[in-house]
């Protein structure tokens, strides 16, 4: 259970409807009808609802440029929006890049102990703890490379075991895989699952790939484009840890039918 | 013409041995390693070729002087260590000024960079008179040193400083201000102080543009202690001092060995901080591979 107090409401502007306790505690991530309009004119999303559950995985599908990046940037924080609320548990937020976005002179576990050492943890702590993280994302033998020395698939994994460090309660991952050849993609995504089956992080992990949505999460929302709404939201019954022949479950099949057929819907 | 076509389709039917299979060889770009050094001697060979033709064909016996022949600058200049020693000792002092001019330059270059990189209003207010310092011509401001420096060794290493203060800022600054986005992000997500972002984000991100800078300051900085040496004469005279008093007195073969130990100082500079790039950032930066 989180307290309270590690809810903060990251963005104020037009929420006059305080939440009741009882509301916050049931979500580790909330929307409230938020709206988000740019500077330049743009609005990314208009009356977002969305609420995540703790431990619950939750994967977004929708066209390119409907928003689903400005989903996570006010998730964790990173942008206010600009209509109404968003409640996050913001001081114990994941966020997993689209890019791996490792400090190339850092080696491996230096990298990965970064965001501990910002927050001041003590050196013999961090260090014990990326090494876990390191063995969770199976990079053990890597941690005195440097970034550039490791394919993508190692960077990813070493960006994954980053935010793992902060044992966060809710994963905020951005097409983290969107830029990895297919074989390596589906290695990601069962570790990823794999990973959750063991730790039972809530997290918002925004992809365009349908199967990756449908393999990985509990529930697959998909948005239309700009400006980005839900349109439709799935529940993906399957107990986790999931097989990688689940993929080629006919059940698997229908459901990624479904949301196919609804992501299609929306580009109309 | 037809015999040639006739001879093509020939070659071109494919017998049992054409069409076996063979070991790949790898296609590699080949590097002539003895290239890489014969190419430069060949063209230091045209140059003193070169020299050799003006020295003798060109100039007449009485005006020699003006271009005296390579083996004259050998034997009367660098093999006599009456001649040798004090041009040696004057490009020591050249290089201690060089060397402090360009410490400072960087110290200061770096300290500019930071400060702009915090606050725009202070960028919009110091970089111009970066951009100024460096369009001024050096000699428009090297009395007005004089007269506030006094005309020894502190108003050279101040030429220096001026000189080359401007690439390590303008560099410095390029390299902080470059730092991706999605970096700054993981550093705004952990609540990074500035402190820390500065000290673990952007500096270590602007290194290898520092070491850019740091090789262009390392080559003005000897320009500028050169060229104040010239200027500033109190006290012990520098390389540059030396070749001023060559000069006036017509020992041209010591002006030679002077610009060729000059030069090559300059080179040698040049390639230290490129080493120091290098060791510094090569591991992880491209660019250091760059000479």
């Amino acid at each position: 259970m989180f307290m309270l107090s590690t809810f903060l409401t990251v963005a104020l502007k037009g929420a006059d409807v305080p939440t009741t306790a009882e509301d916050t505690l049931d979500a580790t991530l909330r929307f409230e009808s938020v709206d988000k309009h740019f500077a330049n004119g743009t609005t990314a999303l208009t009356g977002l609802e969305l609420s995540i559950a703790p431990g619950e995985f939750v994967a977004v599908v929708g066209p390119s440029g409907c928003g689903k990046s400005t989903l996570l940037r006010l998730a964790s924080g990173l942008d206010a929006a600009t209509g109404g609320t968003v409640h996050a548990p913001v001081d114990s937020v994941g966020y997993v890049f689209q890019d791996p976005t490792l400090l190339p002179w850092r080696t491996v576990l230096a990298n990965v102990e970064l965001p501990a050492e910002l927050a001041g943890t003590p050196k013999a702590e961090r260090r014990e703890r990326a090494l876990d993280a390191l063995r969770l994302v199976g990079l053990e033998g890597f941690e005195k490379q440097l970034p550039g020395q490791l394919s993508g698939g190692m960077r990813m994994r070493a960006s994954l075991a980053r935010a793992l460090m902060t044992r966060p309660s809710l994963f905020l991952l951005d097409e983290p895989f969107g830029a990895l050849d297919e074989m390596t993609r589906l290695r990601m995504q069962e570790e990823l699952q794999r990973i959750y089956a063991d730790t039972g992080f809530a997290a918002l992990f925004i992809t365009h790939s349908v199967t990756e949505a449908v393999f990985l999460a509990r529930r697959v929302v998909v948005m239309s484009a700009r400006p980005g709404r839900i349109t439709a939201s799935f529940d993906v019954p399957f107990p986790h840890p999931r097989p990688a022949q689940l993929r080629y479950d006919p059940g698997f099949g229908r459901i990624a039918g479904e949301v196919s057929a609804a992501l299609r819907g929306g580009l109309q | 013409m037809s015999a040639d076509i006739t001879a093509r389709a020939d070659t071109a039917v494919p017998t049992a041995e054409a069409t076996r299979a063979e070991p790949v060889r790898p296609v590699r770009r080949r590097r002539v390693r003895y290239a890489a050094l014969l190419t430069p001697l060949g063209s230091l060979g045209a140059a003193l070729g070169v020299w050799y033709a003006v020295s003798y064909l060109l100039l007449s016996p009485a005006r020699r002087f003006l271009v005296p022949p390579p083996q004259q600058v050998l034997t009367v200049s660098f093999l006599d260590w009456t001649h040798l020693q004090p041009m040696l000792q004057a490009l020591s002092l050249t290089a201690q000024v060089a060397l402090v001019g360009l410490f400072i330059a960087c110290a200061l270059g770096v300290t500019a960079a930071v400060l702009m990189s915090r606050a725009r209003w202070l960028e919009r207010s110091l970089y111009p008179y970066a951009v100024i310092l460096q369009t001024v011509p050096i000699l428009a401001i090297v009395p007005l040193v004089g007269l506030w420096f006094g005309f020894g060794f502190t108003s050279r290493v101040v030429v220096c400083v001026l000189i080359a203060l401007f690439p390590m800022i303008s560099n410095t600054l390029f390299g902080i201000q470059s730092v991706d986005r999605a970096h700054h992000d993981l550093f705004t997500l952990q609540r990074a102080s500035r402190w820390a972002r500065l000290r673990k984000l952007e500096l270590p991100a602007a290194l290898p543009s520092v070491f850019t800078g740091l090789r262009t300051s390392s080559g003005l900085s000897v320009i500028g202690a050169i060229v104040g040496d010239m200027f500033f004469k109190q006290g012990e005279p520098g390389i540059g001092t030396l070749l001023d008093v060559y000069r006036s007195r017509l020992q041209s073969e010591d002006l030679f060995a002077a610009i060729i130990l000059a030069s090559l100082f300059g080179v040698t500079v040049f390639a230290l901080f490129t080493l120091v790039a290098r060791l510094a950032v090569g591991s992880w930066h491209a660019s250091a591979d760059r000479p």
